[in-house]
């Protein structure tokens, strides 16, 4: 089953190039201009990042068109390295992600700290192609490279009593110089009620693209879960332990008025201060609606029957 | 006459460096957010460098730039104007029922929507006829509007970052120097004219 990605990076440039002119002539047609083109070529950083071996997951994957890699990999949130969407790609450089372990540890009868090599071989790489939706109003499409989470919680065995899943991403100031600001309380936390996390949706990401994780995008282990808005789906992962009451997220504690635990994308619960109704699709101009559960509603609504979505937003 | 005419051509900077980004590839994945970002943040410096000449007047005793104001605060209205109409055609694209909801709903809008309003009333009134017509007194008592429009201008830049306030901070603290040294200069004159009644 296992093949080699055939994409090459090579392919992926004139695609952003391509992407890009559209998008400027999308905008000129908007407005009625004709702007001239941008016949600059985009540099190719992708290159650098090693290769990951996957097969593709069809039944979970949209057929929509991917987000230029260029555009995934320059314009993130990722606090610990500041707060504008630029400061990631510049200042993730330095991050030394060899060796890396994750701390799989709590409620569970075999805890057990699991090194990089031992985490992509608990099972195969998969490719699943996610909406991604940030809370701010924007969305892409990611072809991520990973496992389900269920597949590593199963071999540390969770107690009764694990009834969520709390992801802690590295605190190391001095090569995150967003952690010397206390814009946020660090370390990042983040969680998942257990069902949610065993979800066959929810991964832990090891590359996207077909290589690895570029550092600005939460390498070299990350969780990712579709249906949620973007932050929850947390970075540079060093701890994942299960609890038996609900973890105290970041972003929640920072603002527990606009950011609650589930943060399930919702067009019909609006951000205090704005509304989450439409959201710009990266590389498009025109706005689109929302779509409840970000499109997963099929897989994952189930989980909620009954769970007013407004008071646990 | 000169130098106003260098600063109407060095006024204009601001929007062809951005022009220059868009067109080299020098924008992020999200240019409207960009270009949004870009034009109410050169709205709210020409703001504040409108409310600099004052100070800078009395403080060093330079008079002559005092014909440089109504050039900065109209362009402080150009870039205001340039942010909302991106606003209105890139970022909504004419969706006429999202742009009143957030009118209404979402105070971050409501209060830069307000401001806009009140900065076009000052920017039609600045037309030398209108001024003359209006009379003095009338004409200041409303563009004394301009530190209600700054205050309206801060909140909306506050209540719209998600967490990370300290480029709001900063200039709120430029603000507070700025509308300090009027509250300043006020109580003085209130202070001398007591004086002078009771001397009387």
């Amino acid at each position: 089953m296992m093949r080699i990605n055939q994409i090459l990076p090579s392919e992926i440039t004139p695609q952003y190039t391509w992407g890009r002119r559209k998008f400027i002539l999308q905008m000129s047609v908007g407005l009625g201009l004709a702007l001239p083109n941008s016949a600059r070529s985009a540099g190719d950083n992708k290159t650098s990042l090693e290769k990951l071996e996957f097969i593709k997951n069809k039944a979970y994957s949209t057929t929509e068109s991917t987000t230029e890699f260029k555009s995934a990999t320059s314009y993130n949130n990722f606090y610990e390295f500041g707060t504008d969407k630029s400061d990631p790609i510049k200042y993730s450089r330095n991050l030394v992600t060899k060796p890396w372990s994750v701390n799989v540890h709590g409620e569970v009868l075999a805890p057990k700290r699991f090194d990089l090599d031992e985490l992509t071989r608990i099972a195969p790489i998969e490719e699943r192609i996610y909406r991604l939706r940030c809370v701010e109003g924007w969305s892409m499409v990611i072809p991520w490279m990973g496992f389900p989470l269920s597949k590593l919680l199963k071999l540390v065995k969770p107690t009764a009593n694990a009834k969520y899943v709390e992801f802690t991403t590295l605190y190391r100031p001095s090569q995150m110089r967003g952690q010397k600001t206390s814009v946020l309380d660090w370390p990042y936390i983040e969680g998942l009620r257990i069902d949610e996390a065993v979800h066959p949706l929810t991964i832990l990401g090891l590359g996207m693209y077909g290589s690895v994780l570029p550092n600005q995008n939460g390498a070299p282990i990350r969780v990712i879960v579709p249906w949620k808005y973007g932050f929850k789906s947390a970075k540079s992962i060093v701890s994942i332990k299960l609890t038996e009451t609900q973890p105290q997220t970041t972003w929640m504690v920072a603002s527990p008025k606009e950011y609650g635990f589930y943060s399930n994308v919702n067009p019909g619960v609006r951000h205090p201060r704005w509304s989450q109704a439409k959201e710009r699709r990266i590389g498009e101009f025109r706005k689109r609606d929302t779509l409840i559960f970000n499109g997963y509603g099929e897989y994952v609504a189930d989980l909620y029957s009954g769970l007013d979505l407004k008071k646990y937003f | 006459m000169k130098h106003n005419i260098l600063l109407f051509w060095g006024c204009f900077l601001p929007l062809i460096y951005l022009i220059g980004r868009l067109i080299f590839d020098g924008l992020s994945a999200n240019p409207i957010e960009d270009i949004t970002h870009a034009t109410g943040w050169w709205a709210l410096v020409f703001l504040l460098l409108t409310l600099s000449v004052t100070p800078i007047r009395v403080l060093f005793g330079k008079n002559s730039v005092l014909r440089y104001r109504r050039t900065l605060g109209l362009f402080s209205f150009f870039y205001a104007s340039l942010h909302f109409l991106t606003w209105l055609v890139l970022d909504q694209f004419f969706d006429w029922k999202a742009m009143l909801e957030d009118v209404i709903e979402r105070p971050y809008i409501t209060v830069g929507f307000v401001a806009l309003v009140l900065m076009s009333l000052l920017a039609i009134t600045s037309i030398y006829r209108l001024r003359r017509y209006m009379g003095n007194a009338v004409w200041l008592k409303l563009h004394r509007l301009v530190y209600l429009i700054l205050i309206l201008v801060l909140l909306h830049f506050f209540w719209l970052v998600k967490k990370d306030v300290t480029e709001p901070l900063l200039f709120i603290l430029i603000s507070g120097i700025l509308l300090g040294y009027r509250v300043d200069r006020w109580v003085r004159t209130q202070l001398t004219r007591t004086q002078s009644f009771s001397e009387k």
